[in-house]
C-alpha cells in the first residue's frame, strides 16, 4: 500500500510537471496563431502518445518480471539521476532554472515571426503536436516503467491521465504559463523517487535480496534525499564563494 | 541520415542525458552486481554506493568547470 501512495505519487508529480511545460508552449502557440490548429496538433500528440502506451504498456506486462525490472529499473535509475543532477545544479546556482514565462514570451516571439500560409496553420499544428509530444513522451515512460514493474499499469495511466486533465483545466481557467509552481522542487521530489524505485526494481533483477524487502525503499528514498540536499547545501557554498570571487575582482 | 541522426541525437538525450559517465557507471555497477549475486554473494550495497558516488563526481565535475 505504502509503495503504492509512492507510485501514485511519483506519477503525478512528474506528469504535472511534464504537462506544465507542454502547457506554456501550447499556450504561447495557441493565442499567437490561433486555436484551431494548435489545438489539432495537442489532439494528435494525444493520440500518439495513447497509441505507444496501448502498444507498448501490454507488451511490456507479458515480459518475466527479472529481466523487466533489470532493463526498466535500470531506464527509470538513470532518468531519476538526470533529474536529480538537474535539480541540484539549478537550486545551487549552476544551472538557470527553468522559467515558464520566459519560455513563454520566447515561444510567442518565434510564433509571431514565422510566416503564415494557406487555410491550415502548419507551424502552429508542429510546434504544439511536438511540445505535446515530447514532453508527454516522459510522462509516457514514467507511467510505464512505474506500472509495469509494480504491477500497477491500470492505477498508473489513470493517476497520470487525471493530472493531465487537471493541469489542461487550470491552464483553460488562467490562461497563462503556470509560473508560480515550485518546478525545480517537483523535479527534485519526482527524481528522488524514480532513482530510489530504479535503484530498488534494478538491483532485484539482477539478483539482489534485499534486506527488509519492500521496507528497503524508504531506506533508499532517505539516502538518495540525504544525498541531494547535502550535494545542494555544498554547490551552493561554492557557487557564493564563485560570485563573491568575481564581485571582488 | 540528418533524420536518423536526429533520431539517435533524441533517444541518446533522452536515456543517457548530459553525462554518460553516469550511464556507463550505473551500466558497469549493475552488471557486477548481477556476476556477484549469481555466484552467491547478496551484495545489495553496491549499487547505492555507486549511484551516490557517481552523483556526486558528475555535479562535482560541472560545478568546478563552472568554477574554473
Amino acid at each position: 500500500m505504502k509503495s503504492e501512495i509512492l507510485l501514485i505519487l511519483a506519477v503525478v508529480l512528474a506528469t504535472a510537471v511534464e504537462m506544465v511545460e507542454a502547457l506554456t508552449i501550447v499556450l504561447a502557440v495557441g493565442v499567437t496563431r490561433g486555436w484551431r490548429a494548435t489545438l489539432t496538433g495537442v489532439g494528435v500528440a494525444l493520440i500518439a502518445l495513447v497509441v505507444v502506451v496501448a502498444a507498448l504498456g501490454p507488451a511490456i506486462t507479458h515480459l518475466s518480471l527479472t529481466p523487466l525490472r533489470l532493463i526498466v529499473g535500470g531506464l527509470l535509475l538513470l532518468f531519476g539521476m538526470q533529474w536529480i543532477r538537474k535539480a541540484v545544479l539549478r537550486s545551487s546556482g549552476f544551472k538557470a532554472l527553468h522559467d515558464e514565462e520566459v519560455i513563454y514570451d520566447s515561444t510567442r516571439g518565434s510564433a509571431l515571426e514565422a510566416p503564415r500560409g494557406g487555410s491550415f496553420d502548419g507551424y502552429a499544428f508542429t510546434v504544439a503536436f511536438k511540445g505535446m509530444f515530447l514532453e508527454g513522451l516522459e510522462v509516457v515512460f514514467i507511467v510505464l516503467t512505474f506500472g509495469t514493474s509494480q504491477h500497477r499499469l491500470a492505477l498508473s495511466v489513470l493517476a497520470a491521465s487525471l493530472t493531465v486533465v487537471a493541469v489542461a483545466a487550470v491552464g483553460v481557467l488562467v490562461h497563462r504559463p503556470l509560473s508560480r509552481m515550485p518546478e525545480n522542487t517537483l523535479k527534485f521530489i519526482v527524481g528522488i523517487l524514480l532513482t530510489s524505485f530504479g535503484l530498488f526494481w534494478s538491483a532485484e533483477g539482477a539478483g539482489v535480496a534485499w534486506p527488509g524487502n519492500e521496507s528497503a525503499i524508504p531506506v533508499l528514498i532517505a539516502l538518495i534525499a540525504g544525498t541531494a540536499v547535502l550535494l545542494t547545501a555544498a554547490l551552493k557554498r561554492q557557487y557564493g564563494r564563485i560570485v563573491a570571487s568575481q564581485d571582488a575582482l | 541520415m540528418t533524420y536518423l541522426r536526429r533520431f539517435g541525437h533524441f533517444w541518446y538525450d533522452f536515456v543517457i542525458g548530459d553525462d554518460w559517465v553516469v550511464a556507463l557507471g550505473v551500466v558497469v555497477a549493475l552488471a557486477v552486481t548481477w556476476f556477484v549475486t549469481h555466484h552467491g554473494r547478496n551484495w545489495y550495497w553496491l549499487l547505492p554506493a555507486v549511484v551516490v558516488i557517481l552523483l556526486v563526481v558528475s555535479v562535482r565535475r560541472v560545478s568546478r568547470r563552472s568554477g574554473s
